[in-house]
């Protein structure tokens, strides 16, 4: 079993994807940064020193603590300082983190879901359906997306009961950014499934008699992945981004679910007042996932799509 | 003749260009006003701006002293001890060119009394207003009024044939939505003419050229921006680049920074406004809290545990940073009743506090939703924060929603909220004005901003009293006793008073005003 294991991962290790990812520092730099916050992220109830989330456990009296030095009132010291309200910074941006990444991985699904569906749709059927879906698509290409996803997030804020508009804010801001970035998605899919449809095997299929569905789901599908997962790990540092830009916008996440946008909007207020560390850590941590997460989609792409190179 | 009319034209041009080269002053703070309508919102921004443009019969100046403005003389009937007479000013005319005389002042305020009125508290001991002539007016009261003129300084004069004209006769109905010609539109007396507005973005006023004070003040400031700026450190950008003059909130973080930016200086004074919780302690059972069947608030112990929980010192050194006065009493120091007895700040007892929950049978604590504004008072969402963490400390779990003011304070007026923050500001300097709006039962005359649903009438009764009571110490007296069951009843949780802190250029010249209400006519504005 343990011999079975180790030659998959020694296959793996040997094939071309492997191989290329050892031959690109860039890319391992990129993961090895990605890992680590997402790790962060996930493990943050076992390793942030408190949980910012809980106002018991907050003192106010260590607001604006130094980074590194003790706070003058209480004597306590923080890695990251504190911000206004005495939470730890390093532990907020831990948590800031979950929010804005369940948030990110979230969308980009229902982004993938909703473009692959109407992509495989719109390619395979043609006609006026087709036509019809693209000509939304295109619409709604002429609007930036932060725009599309604050319409459509406004809408919905509108029609939440106001005592369930905490809980209901983390679902709207998915649906929001999920919706304004579909259309990448139904694009390419649309596009591919245009060229596999006239290949020889789905030809083959359709004189086996299956289904429509079916074809697009067992055939046609796995052969557009490819391009889909590239388009998934772009849109994951653009949702980020996303997310980030509607919470510091006042829009986003709740106030007592911080992602990393929402503190950055806390710290922007203390800028002119020296307070320095409450904007740079966050902001700092949302630059470096943003990035690390496009420079992987970028060597993906590269190393998926060899014409490119 | 050539020559001197050459002289002549000289002297006229360099008049017109010393007129055109206005000088404006660029005044922001965190919120616009809420409406234009005079009588629709008794709220300190939304009568600061309207001050520059309407006047009441008297006026406080910068210093808080009450001063003649549309009224020349005051005093009380010789004759009749009911009546408060008023001499007005002859030869006023409104921006549209209307005359000025008692009609308007009869009129405006039949309509400062009617039910959609914010101002109706103020007028409540009036049974009739007449003029008398067409420069005199009277107010007669049910029972002798003493501190009546007091009561007028924010009461604004409309013209009563541009109301007509314009469907304006009716207060707008501010908490229903409405929105009416004199909510967006202005015609006023007052030393500054309303040129455009865009709410929440932009006001622009300019000099009235035939104010009857042209004389008598500065008036050097000739036109006025009005802009809103929420964010803090966009507002306080602003006025370092020197987009702004004025502001009248500066940051507490940023005080340092703008006193020690060269052509900026920083003016420092007490206001005259007490920050605080209301509770709804009247209901039988509370919509935004997890207790089925019962009300938490109702209970006294409670609201006891909840002001024992407050830490108002940590909030003045780290929310405020030293710019705040803690405070035990819903009251600023400068009204008539404040002793420094009531003031005294109560301990914070953590123990003591969970205690008394647990002695209320909510030793597991509960949740409950707090409103807070975002764009009201100094730091208010960061109070709120702080509040939070601190009622979590006795097992309160508290659900914080930020809001816009003009979203806020129709929940206290709607009586939909349960936990709210408020600011009470004191324009009439005497315990009465808290009473009639925050302690006497919501009704129609009186408590239209108690959204605690407290209501007791027997102390209704004397506060109503306190309206006609002569004996003035015999008034200190009830004013006193009210306070002290306000306090055992524990019907507010106050926080502090705020400090002011006007930011403005060096050219800037002006005192703080303690009730935070600039007004632009006593403003100088040097080179």
């Amino acid at each position: 079993m343990a011999n079975a294991l180790g030659e998959t991962f020694s296959r793996a290790w040997k094939s071309d994807f492997m191989w290329s990812f050892r031959r690109t520092p860039v890319a391992i730099i990129s993961f090895i940064v990605a890992l680590t916050l997402i790790l962060g992220a996930v493990l943050a109830p076992m390793i942030a020193p408190h949980n910012p989330f809980d106002p018991a456990t907050l003192n106010l009296m260590n607001g604006f603590s130094v980074p590194m030095e003790p706070n003058q009132f209480t004597g306590e010291t923080f890695w990251l300082g504190t911000d206004d309200q005495g939470r730890d910074v390093f532990s907020t941006i831990l948590f800031g983190m979950r929010v804005s990444l369940f948030v990110g991985f979230a969308a980009v699904a229902f982004a993938m879901t909703l473009g692959v569906t109407l992509g495989l749709i719109a390619g395979y059927v043609g006609g006026w359906i087709g036509a019809l879906i693209m000509r939304i698509a295109d619409v709604q290409l002429t609007f930036p997306g932060i725009l599309v996803a604050m319409l459509i997030f406004g809408i919905a804020k509108g029609f939440t009961p106001i005592d369930q508009r905490d809980e209901m804010a983390i679902w709207v801001l998915i649906i929001a950014i999920g919706l304004s970035e579909w259309v990448q998605f139904a694009r390419v899919v649309r596009g591919a499934t245009m060229v596999e449809k006239n290949k020889e095997y789905v030809q083959a299929a359709r004189l086996n008699g299956r289904s429509s569905a079916g074809i697009m789901l067992r055939h046609i599908l796995p052969n557009v992945l490819g391009p889909v997962l590239v388009i998934a790990t772009i849109s994951l540092a653009l949702a980020i981004i996303a997310e980030a830009t509607l919470s510091f916008l006042g829009v986003g996440a709740p106030p007592t679910q911080p992602s990393l946008g929402t503190l950055i909007r806390i710290g922007q207020g203390f800028l002119f007042s020296g307070e320095w560390w409450i904007i740079l850590f966050p902001s700092i941590t949302l630059l470096a996932l943003a990035l690390s997460v496009n420079l992987l989609g970028d060597w993906l792409r590269d190393v998926l799509n060899p014409r490119l190179r | 003749m050539k020559m001197k009319s050459l002289l002549l034209a000289a002297v006229v041009l360099a008049g017109t260009t010393a007129l055109v080269s206005a000088q404006t002053l660029n005044w922001a703070r965190a919120g616009d006003a809420l409406t234009l309508d005079p009588h629709a919102q008794n709220e300190g921004p939304t009568s600061a701006l309207i001050h520059q443009i309407m006047e009441p019969l008297l006026i406080r100046d910068m210093t808080g002293a009450p001063v003649p403005a549309l009224a020349t003389e005051w005093g009380p009937s010789e004759s009749d001890p009911n009546v408060w007479w008023f001499k007005l000013r002859e030869g006023v005319k409104f921006h549209d060119g209307a005359e000025f005389d008692s009609e308007d002042v009869v009129f405006s305020f039949n309509r400062a009394m009617s039910a959609d009125s914010d101002y109706k508290e103020l007028l409540a001991s009036v049974t009739e207003v007449r003029a008398d002539g067409k420069y005199g007016f009277e107010i007669v009261t049910d029972g002798p009024n003493p501190i009546m003129p007091s009561n007028l300084t924010n009461l604004f004069i409309m013209d009563k044939d541009w109301a007509e004209a314009n469907n304006a006769v009716k207060v707008q109905d501010y908490e229903g939505g409405e929105d009416t010609f004199a909510s967006r539109n202005a015609n006023g007396t007052g030393p500054y003419m309303l040129v455009s507005r865009e709410t929440d973005a932009k006001t622009v006023l300019t000099i009235n050229e035939d104010y009857w004070g042209m004389g008598e003040f500065p008036m050097q400031v000739k036109e006025i921006v009005y802009t809103p700026i929420q964010n803090q450190a966009t507002r306080v950008a602003a006025l370092l680049s020197g987009e702004v003059d004025f502001i009248q909130d500066v940051p507490v973080q940023d005080l340092a920074r703008v006193n020690d930016t060269d052509g900026l200086k920083v003016i420092t004074a007490p206001q005259n406004r007490v920050i605080f919780f209301g509770m709804n302690q009247g209901d039988a059972d509370l919509e935004s809290d997890n207790i089925e069947g019962a009300n938490p608030l109702a209970d006294l112990r409670v609201r006891q545990a909840m002001n024992m929980a407050i830490n108002r010192e940590a909030i003045k050194q780290v929310v405020m940073r030293g710019q705040s006065i803690p405070a035990g009493v819903a009251m600023p120091p400068f009204v008539n009743g404040w002793t420094a007895e009531l003031d005294q700040v109560p301990p914070n007892d953590i123990d003591a506090a969970k205690a008394l929950m647990a002695d209320a049978g909510y030793g597991d604590g509960f949740s409950i939703r707090l409103n807070c504004p975002n764009d009201r008072y100094i730091n208010d969402e960061a109070i709120c924060q702080a509040a939070v963490g601190m009622l979590a400390q006795i097992g309160i779990t508290v659900q914080l929603d930020a809001l816009p003011k003009a979203q806020h304070f129709p929940l206290i007026n709607n009586l939909e909220t349960d936990f709210y923050m408020l600011g009470w500001g004191v324009p009439t300097y005497d315990s009465e004005y808290i009473f009639n709006f925050l302690v006497h039962s919501k009704g129609e005359k009186y408590g239209s901003w108690n959204g605690t649903r407290f209501s007791d009438p027997d102390l209704d009764v004397t506060i109503e009293a306190l309206a006609s009571e002569t004996d003035l110490d015999k008034r200190n007296q009830m004013i006193a006793d009210i306070w002290a069951v306000v306090q055992a009843e524990q019907l507010y949780i106050p926080i502090h008073h705020q400090v002011l802190n006007w930011g403005m250029a060096d050219k800037v010249g002006t005192v703080v005003a303690p009730d935070d209400t600039p007004k632009f006519k006593y403003f100088e504005l040097g080179m």
